[in-house]
């Protein structure tokens, strides 16, 4: 099996895409709102992956 | 017409039964195969994305080289992380199991592509257990 190796913001997003994918089609009804959810949980992790990234450089000093 | 009425009551009722039992086979299907369950409700398209995000979730995790979670019983945070992990494998249910078939075995070593990879195997079981509770709704008629 390759073995993959990427960057931590790369390898975030790519987390943050597929969960938003599952949490759109599980968590509403029709397929609009399934759309809107999922891209509203992707913004959602990409904010949290800049605010969290933000305050540990921060914390660190 | 309370007499003609009377026949009707136990067939409804045998058919309400019926369709309560009928959500084992999907969840149980689920597990084995994530997505495999909307297939059988004929929710394709569902099946078809749940299935590619849970098979491609866990396939990048074995390409990161992620370590599978086995059970110990040491402090408390060690004791669930450890136990907690395991228990999202075997939700990740066929997936797992034919890893472990064919041998997959990686170190747990210090690193971020190694420890996404772990995250990535552990989310592949979170996302199918969300599978299995949307199955059982659509099953049930709880959700369309």
């Amino acid at each position: 099996m390759p073995k993959l190796s990427l960057s931590h913001f790369e390898m975030s997003l790519l987390f943050a895409l597929l969960a938003s994918v599952a949490l759109g089609i599980t968590g509403k009804g029709t397929r609009t709102e399934q759309f809107r959810y999922a891209i509203y949980c992707f913004g959602s992790f990409v904010l949290a992956v800049f605010g969290i990234g933000w305050l540990m450089y921060l914390g660190h000093g | 017409m309370a007499e003609a009425a009377k026949p009707q009551n136990p067939s409804a009722g045998k058919a309400t039964v019926a369709e309560k039992k009928n959500w084992i086979a999907p969840v149980l299907a689920t597990w084995a195969i994530p997505g495999s369950g909307y297939f059988m409700l004929g929710k394709t398209g569902r099946g078809g994305l749940m299935m590619g995000v849970s098979v491609v979730m866990f396939l990048l995790g074995l390409m990161m080289r992620g370590t599978f979670f086995e059970p110990r019983n040491e402090d408390l945070l060690t004791t669930v992380i450890y136990t907690g992990g395991y228990l999202c494998h075997l939700a990740s249910g066929g997936l797992y199991f034919l890893a472990k078939a064919f041998g997959y075995s990686a170190p747990d070593v210090a690193g971020h592509v190694v420890d996404y990879g772990t995250k990535m195997i552990v989310g592949a079981g979170l996302v199918n257990v969300l599978s299995l509770v949307d199955v059982f709704e659509i099953a049930t008629g709880k959700k369309q």
